[in-house]
């Protein structure tokens, strides 16, 4: 590892989001129900949700580019109805690109650079070449690979307060998203800020993120530190009987049967005083991942 | 220094478990500098809050030890003590669990020796 050391720029200012009571009705449908969280300042956030969990709904809502039915957003205790400049403080990269068809990268930077005042064009343009993303290309004629990696680069080199992304690594083959993530904690390290990243790619960033948000049927289930949210479950494997044993009054989200044995996930803080009940009924207890966690949560069977 | 997280544990108490690792194996040398959070976090592709729960573990143990504005250093006599640590927890771990198992398989003492004995010849 090198030892040259990062240097963090100057601090942002604090940038405090609420998000309250806010629904969203499309005809009889409920995309969003009373979803209250509050979004601290300089954390990086995984935004997780099954599909049409309501993910994209909020971050648009939260970017004021629709309305909700009900409720309000506040940032830093100010209403984002009344506050002009929160485009140039919210990096916002859609799933969708939004940029005109016609423009060539270099352009789009350029206009970025006057939406967000502290835009690095330097680290764009070094972003750039090294993913080889040509700038004089036109926006039209990129791969879905390229379209990510060109908004990619926008909401990294924004510097802008608050970074939210939807579905950032489309179309990147695993070797990109891994630069990828590597270039966005160096720029988080850099410079400390909030981000928001709604993805499905769980198992990937569950080590980058903070916290996380789930969100399901257009509720928050979730909004806790991934470490301790990890804390909260654990797999319990052993002989069948056993397993159902010690798993009595427990609370089991999931359950496997594979010929004698059993493999249950358990929905509770695994306890220095069931170690020895383990112990005794030769039960294996190993710790749940996110992605894990998050699909039992949210109802089982992956309907991806 | 290298790490392949696994899923077992948690990534914090991995990377601190490295960290000791490098320090037997003498990669960072006591009284020597190792890498800041920030740069832990790059390289792992992990969250600088987890990096720094790792490393904070390791000072609070007192086998690294953080100078204000310059970085991380190895503390004097970590290595002894990261050795006596890992030396309870062996006992903790194997000793005690090769004990219950070797319980449940009726082998007496003397061929629990033995069969130690016999382990080292074919080392």
């Amino acid at each position: 590892m090198n030892k040259d050391h990062i240097i963090p720029l100057a601090e942002n200012p604090s940038f405090s989001i609420q998000i309250k009571n806010i629904s969203k009705k499309y005809g009889n449908v409920n995309a969003l129900n009373d979803v209250s969280i509050s979004i601290e300042d300089k954390k990086i956030y995984g935004l997780l949700g099954r599909n049409g969990a309501g993910k994209t709904t909020l971050l648009n809502i939260l970017t004021n580019k629709i309305y909700p039915t009900s409720g309000e957003i506040l940032i830093n205790s100010k209403s984002i109805w009344e506050n002009q400049d929160m485009q140039s403080q919210i990096c916002y990269m859609t799933e969708k690109n939004l940029y005109p068809r016609e423009m060539k990268v270099l352009d789009i930077f350029k206009s970025a650079q006057i939406t967000y005042v502290n835009f690095d064009m330097d680290m764009a343009l070094s972003l750039a070449s090294y993913f080889k993303l040509n700038i004089k290309k036109k926006n039209k004629s990129l791969s879905k690979g390229f379209e990510s990696i060109l908004k990619i680069i926008v909401c990294l080199a924004s510097n802008a307060p608050v970074v939210i992304m939807d579905e950032p690594v489309l179309g990147l083959d695993a070797a990109v998203r891994d630069e990828f993530y590597k270039m966005l904690l160096e720029n988080y390290v850099q410079n400390p800020r909030t981000f928001i990243i709604s993805t499905h790619l769980i198992e990937e960033i569950s080590s980058l993120i903070e916290e996380a948000i789930i969100l399901h049927k257009g509720r928050i289930l979730v909004k806790k530190p991934v470490e301790k949210l990890l804390e909260e479950g654990y797999s319990a494997t052993g002989k069948a009987e056993n397993v159902d044993r010690y798993c009595e009054g427990r609370n089991v989200i999931h359950s496997e049967t594979i010929g004698k044995f059993k493999n249950n996930t358990v929905l509770e803080p695994y306890e220095e005083r069931d170690m020895e009940y383990a112990l005794r009924l030769d039960i294996e207890i190993m710790p749940i991942s996110l992605q894990k966690l998050f699909i039992h949560m949210t109802g089982g069977k992956s309907n991806e | 220094m290298k790490i392949n997280f696994d899923n077992d544990r948690s990534i914090y108490l991995q990377l601190a478990e490295s960290i000791e690792d490098d320090i037997l194996k003498g990669i960072f040398a006591e009284e020597e500098q190792i890498p800041s959070t920030t740069q832990m976090s790059v390289q792992y592709r992990i969250n600088p809050a987890t990096a720094a729960k790792g490393v904070n573990l390791l000072v609070d143990e007192g086998i690294i030890y953080k100078k204000r504005g310059i970085g991380m250093f190895v503390s004097a006599g970590a290595k002894e003590k990261i050795i006596n640590k890992r030396r309870q927890q062996f006992f903790d771990k194997f000793i005690i669990s090769m004990l219950e198992e070797a319980k449940k398989l009726g082998i007496p003492k003397q061929e629990l020796i033995k069969m130690i004995e016999r382990g080292q010849i074919n080392e």
